[in-house]
């Protein structure tokens, strides 16, 4: 527990709970039915919803879509005018030079002039087509993450606590580039268009029977590219599918180590290991064998119509129906025309992968909710007083109340203890004093207020709830602990001060400015907890909760901790703020004015300590754990 | 997007590091996976024998136009016949042979990938800084996932390509020289610029792509901030601060994206460029050289297919180079990993047998420290006899924790020798160790199976009447009762479908199993519920019964129950003696005893 990571994002990307994007498209498509999930639509269906996507993101960037594929239709046009150069310049001027064994110099000059105008046209167009266009994925992506993010702030907590964490960071990172992806090939894609309607007015107006070679070979082409791309995708997903196994066996091999250490199970685990990999093995060769086919059919199938248009042509040059240049600018064709025609394949090949995202960042999207906040301000200062009115909460898609008729009192300035057993509602009790989540029946009052008739900063200034799990930021120590408010590294070294921090943060390498989280300095469970604990004294709450927020620390310097809050609070002037602390230790548990005990969300004991004890078997048996397995020993 | 989703490139503490160049990395890489490289001449030999494919366009362009094409006369079909005839021939044989190199590569390349993968996988488990270092696991892992992942993808697309590419241009050049040389040195001369600067452009894009990595895993950290973060950002209302940081996440990452993007359209630009200049320049150059009678007119044309050859490779050269990089840096990082010594080395069936008796421990003048750190534990001359019940205990950082890992060998000492019985443990085979000496961590870690594979961890083959024999002695059969499916209760990732105190319980069954002579024990420390904790502490009391333990001590219950005590301070072993002894002593131990006391006494008020 203690030993918690700041995210549970893993190096190479993957995270747990993430169900890999192409055993969705494996689904989708109809692979592997037992997948479940998508399994009832149909191609047509994704290929409908694919187009759809295809015009929103047009829509979003129009204007840069709009020049890219403007971009692309010059590429495309320019590549069969090269071809028309190349046989306009036979006719013109290589054949006419020949014959009159001298060089026809004007029109050598204008064959030289398109040549290398066609080029930076075409290279023009290229520029526009890969910058633009990529610009434009670039930006949808970064569009929609924002959205997403935007989204995440936003909804309640009730609703992240229904997602796994997984899930969501996927959502904004896998999903939406995901999504997005069919846009690095579609302006290509765009151009290919153009430039085929190109290619066929330009072999038309070369030779019609020439023409009927260029209708067999790229519809033959475009074919085989959406027969590859349909046989290769459920493959390929599967061999996705299956590296997200393997990443998971190396993950939970890793992760044990001291049992398969321990135990000796190295080679047991090798040999689980060594079986994933060999289905990822097999798998991706048979992805290879598809790939091995295609790509040299893909390559020879153009070369193939050259060698046709030089039959036919032949005998058209010869009855004179085609002109010597005529066959040289079709054949020229073939050979740049083949390449580009792919994107149309990839085009359709990524579809059914950005549908699959698209659905995962939409249903985040238009997800519903947040939490209202009201526009009061509390107006007292120093310790704030809570009351907890018939409370009652439940979880959604839950049958029963994890609290219920929960009436509760804390006195400003005191310090009220709250123990159970897991499971009895101590934790949910803390998530409803901030407002992370709010009582599905009954009121909690600060100072007489309802939270909810306060805005957030009101609740957020007067509250501060500590976790027992603490989440740091990739920031400085100092930001770690200021968070954005306006406080000088007096306030911060101060708070850290109080939780027996100020030791450790001066001996890291830059102390205040140390750089913590996923990338930075490394900290131990209890030094996080410390952190967090002068995260919420550093903005001077009125109200102080702690949900276990000290299991990770040593129990001396714990003591020491609390002892300075509660003589904050209860000393001389009691500036420090009410305290509401959940206790598993029993010196925490002493610490308190007043003992409160949870049992199935219900409050079944309150008292000092020393009544409990006396009057209650309950409360002996939850504290008293320990030394009762002590007896039961010897 | 390929550089995206590049691995990030994490050093890891003690892995060797030594820079090697390109080519030693693939050298070495293909020594390692001895399956890449049966065939591997052959299949090259086919890779360069395919590409001849390219040359059959040109060369029957200029055949059948200097057979009489080009005269618009009366040239007919037959007259070509035998061109085209080896054309068709050409162009389905390099098929074929393109065919036949392609499976070939992908078979002995992902075979020979496998086995790098488990080999490496294997050398992690004997790294020490698996156990030590929790934070870099998952560098370890990327490791045997995608770094493998990354030199797959060179070995069957980029490096492939840069051998077909060579070979389609050397193709290309060839017959051009030989068609002429002068139109040769033209078409070579305009793409000169572009041979030129490639080595320019593909540094300063392969610096792109480092940017564009680097801003990937910042953008990755901020963007789960209002995620894993979500109940912080709420509480503390930092909503608009958040939301700026993952903005600027991801702007720094969209302009270091456009950034790389504005250089690799340039340089595919350019490569068309120079394929228009040199269809200009062979154009106008052939007509001339034509003209003097010193080219046919078939040639000419030729050279405007041959030019086109040239420029797909072109075209591609910057992105190949830079992805060949990120690839060698991938393949790198795995060789740098099996480089690094196993730290603990096993001796194997060389090794000394320990005799079949309860073992006591001995160390002697043991000294430890992690390589370049501080001495963590040193001068420890200590003797444990067998049955003897010995806790631990001192405060983080003294050392206790590493006497755990000596005793176990999942560190050997810097100096000094640790002794079980009579004999060294580094000259003991770790599955003999293992059969007498067992380490139960603090955390009950599972894996996500059924509880009878889990259990059967610790003895393999145990048929399901032991698992329950073991349960029961352990007086955990009302807690067995309770599980849903028995045996068959999965217990979910990381084993969390069961309560932390349940995981505890499985690893003492597990343990009990394995039936060590021995026990070292990482007590834990996470608080559960008080039930489970009353079984866990009986099933315990039974499981060390009639053995040899050393734990690890967080409670005074475990530390006054103990035959012995060993406290530990600041690495060295300062007090030792039974509970009560220590108490009186006034030490380091009073100390810390004085502090449990005041957790264990609520308010002052004496439990017993």
């Amino acid at each position: 527990m203690s030993g918690r990571t700041t995210t549970e994002v893993r190096e190479d990307g993957t995270v747990p709970g993430e169900q890999p994007l192409d055993d969705a498209v494996a689904a989708e498509s109809g692979a592997e039915p037992d997948r479940g999930g998508l399994g009832s639509a149909t191609p047509d269906r994704i290929m409908r919803r694919g187009f759809g996507l295809l015009g929103r993101g047009i829509r979003e960037q129009k204007l840069l879509f709009t020049i890219s594929a403007v971009g692309s239709v010059l590429f495309g046009a320019m590549t069969v005018a090269d071809a028309w150069v190349l046989g306009w310049a036979t006719d013109n001027v290589i054949r006419p030079s020949f014959a009159a064994g001298e060089v026809t110099t004007g029109a050598l000059w204008v064959a030289v002039l398109l040549f290398i105008s066609v080029a930076l046209l075409r290279a023009l167009g290229v520029i526009a087509r890969r910058l633009i266009g990529g610009i434009v994925y670039y930006r949808l992506v970064a569009t929609y993450r924002r959205k997403v993010t935007r989204k995440y702030l936003v909804l309640p907590m009730s609703w992240h606590h229904r997602h796994p964490t997984g899930q969501l960071l996927s959502n904004a990172n896998a999903d939406v580039e995901a999504a997005w992806a069919v846009f690095m090939p579609l302006p290509m894609a765009v151009g290919v268009i153009a430039m085929l309607a190109a290619a066929l007015v330009a072999m038309l107006e070369a030779d019609v029977v020439l023409t009927l070679v260029g209708l067999v070979v790229f519809p033959a082409l475009f074919g085989i590219n959406v027969f590859y791309q349909r046989w290769l995708s459920p493959k390929a997903a599967r061999a996705q599918a299956l590296r997200g196994d393997l990443s998971a066996v190396a993950h939970e091999s890793f992760d044990g180590a001291m049992v398969v250490k321990s135990l000796g199970r190295e080679a047991d685990e090798t040999e689980r290991f060594a079986r994933a990999t060999d289905e990822l093995r097999d798998a991706n060769i048979e992805v290879g064998r598809i790939r091995s086919i295609f790509d040299p059919l893909l390559e020879a199938l153009p070369n193939l119509g050259v060698l046709l248009v030089i039959i036919l042509g032949v005998g058209r040059v010869a009855s004179g129906a085609a002109e010597p240049g005529d066959v040289v600018q079709v054949a020229y064709l073939f050979t740049v025309v083949a390449f580009p025609v792919r994107a149309i394949g990839w085009v359709l090949g990524e579809l059914p992968r950005s549908v699959v995202g698209w659905d995962r960042v939409e249903s985040v999207l238009s997800s519903q909710g947040q939490m209202p906040y009201g526009d009061r301000e509390l107006s007292g200062q120093g310790p704030a007083r809570l009351e907890l009115r018939d409370v009652a909460y439940r979880f959604d898609d839950a049958d029963r109340d994890v609290l219920s008729g929960f009436d509760l009192d804390v006195p400003a300035g005191s310090v009220t203890a709250l123990v159970g057993s897991t499971g009895s509602g101590k934790s949910t009790v803390t998530t409803l004093l901030s407002r992370l989540v709010d009582p599905t029946h009954g009121r909690v009052l600060l100072d007489g207020v309802d939270l909810r008739d306060l805005t957030h900063a009101a609740v957020a200034d007067a509250v501060a709830v500590v976790p027992q799990g603490t989440f740091l930021f990739d920031d400085t120590v100092r930001e770690n602990v200021a968070l954005g408010t306006d406080v000088d590294d007096e306030a911060v070294w101060a708070a850290l001060r109080t939780v027996q921090a100020d030791a450790f943060v001066a001996r890291l390498p830059k102390g205040l400015d140390t750089q913590l989280g996923e990338r930075g300095t490394t900290l131990s469970g209890g030094q996080r907890q410390r952190l967090a604990l002068a995260r919420a004294l550093v903005r001077r709450p009125r109200l102080l909760v702690m949900d276990d927020a000290t299991s990770a620390v040593d129990p001396e310097v714990e003591q020491r901790i609390l002892r300075a809050f509660a003589e904050r609070t209860r000393g001389a002037g009691g500036t420090g703020p009410t305290v509401l602390v959940v206790a598993y230790r029993k010196a925490t548990i002493a610490l308190a004015d007043d003992v409160v005990l949870l049992e199935s969300g219900r409050i079944v004991e309150r008292g000092t300590h020393t009544e409990l004890t006396e009057r209650s078997e309950r409360y002996r048996d939850l504290v008293d754990a320990y030394d009762q397995a002590r007896e039961a020993r010897s | 997007m390929s550089a995206a989703s590049g691995t990030t490139d994490v050093s890891l503490p003690g892995v060797t590091t030594v820079r090697e160049g390109g080519f030693t990395v693939v050298r070495r890489g293909l020594a390692l996976s001895p399956s890449i490289r049966v065939g591997l001449p052959f299949t090259i030999l086919l890779a360069v024998l395919s590409t001849a494919g390219g040359a059959v366009v040109p060369v029957l362009i200029q055949r059948t136009i200097d057979a009489g094409l080009a005269d618009g006369g009366d040239l007919t079909v037959s007259d070509v016949a035998d061109t085209l005839t080896v054309a068709l021939v050409l162009v389905l044989l390099t098929a074929v042979v393109a065919y036949w190199m392609r499976v070939r590569l992908f078979i002995a390349s992902e075979r020979g990938l496998a086995e790098l993968r488990v080999t490496a996988f294997r050398h992690v488990h004997d790294l020490s800084m698996l156990t030590q270092n929790a934070e870099r696991r998952g560098a370890l892992v990327s490791r045997v996932t995608s770094d493998v992942d990354q030199v797959s993808i060179f070995l069957q697309m980029t490096g492939i390509m840069i051998v077909l590419s060579l070979g389609q241009m050397a193709v290309a050049t060839v017959i051009m020289a030989f068609y002429s040389w002068q139109l040769t040195l033209v078409v070579w001369f305009c793409f000169l610029p572009l041979v030129v600067s490639l080595k320019y452009f593909a540094s300063r894009l392969s610096r792109a792509y480092d940017r564009v990595r680097r801003t990937v895993g910042e953008m990755l950290a901020v963007v789960a901030e209002p995620v894993v973060g979500a109940s912080v950002v709420r509480a503390h209302a930092i909503e608009d601060r958040t939301q700026s940081r993952v903005d600027g996440g991801i702007q720094g990452n969209l302009d270091a994206n456009v950034r790389a993007q504005k250089l690799v359209a340039v340089t595919f630009a350019s490569a068309g460029l120079a394929g228009g200049l040199a269809n200009a320049g062979a154009v106008a150059a052939g007509v001339l050289l034509g003209v003097a009678g010193n080219l046919s007119i078939g040639t000419v044309i030729a050279f405007a297919f041959l030019v086109g050859l040239l420029v797909g490779p072109a075209q591609m050269a910057t992105q190949v180079l830079t992805e060949a990089q990120n690839a060698v840096a991938s393949w790198r990082r795995v060789i740098e990993l099996l480089d690094t010594p196993a730290d603990v080395v096993d001796p194997g069936a060389a090794g000394q047998s320990l005799p079949d008796e309860v073992l006591g421990a001995r160390f002697e003048h043991v000294r430890f420290a992690y390589p370049d750190g501080p001495v963590v534990l040193d001068d420890v001359d200590v003797e444990i006899a067998p049955r003897q019940r010995v806790a631990v205990v001192g405060e983080t950082g003294s050392g206790k924790t590493t006497f755990a890992k000596l005793l176990t060998r999942l560190m050997d000492p810097v100096e000094g020798t640790v002794r079980l019985g009579e004999t060294d443990i580094a000259q003991v085979s770790f599955d003999e160790l293992r059969r007498h000496v067992l380490m139960v961590p603090q955390e009950g870690f599972l894996f996500d199976a059924t509880l009878r594979e889990n259990l059967r961890y610790g003895r393999d083959g145990a048929t399901d009447a032991d698992l329950v024999t073991t349960i029961e002695d352990l007086g955990l059969e009302d807690w067995y009762a309770s599980l849903p499916a028995g045996l068959d209760t999965r217990v979910g990732q990381r084993g969390e479908s069961l309560s932390a105190g349940e995981r505890q319980l499985v690893a003492l069954v597990r343990s009990a199993l394995a039936d060590p002579d021995f026990l070292v024990l990482d007590e834990a420390t996470s608080a559960v519920d008080p039930q489970t904790e009353l079984r866990a502490t009986r099933a315990l009391e039974k499981l060390l019964d009639g053995r040899t333990s050393v734990t690890i001590a967080h409670r005074l219950s475990t530390a006054e129950n103990a035959d012995r005590v060993l406290v530990f301070d600041a690495g060295r072993l300062v007090e030792d003696g039974p509970h009560d002894d220590l108490v009186d002593a006034g030490g380091v131990y009073a100390r810390l005893h004085a502090s449990w006391v005041a957790q264990a006494s609520l308010g002052g008020i004496d439990p017993a």
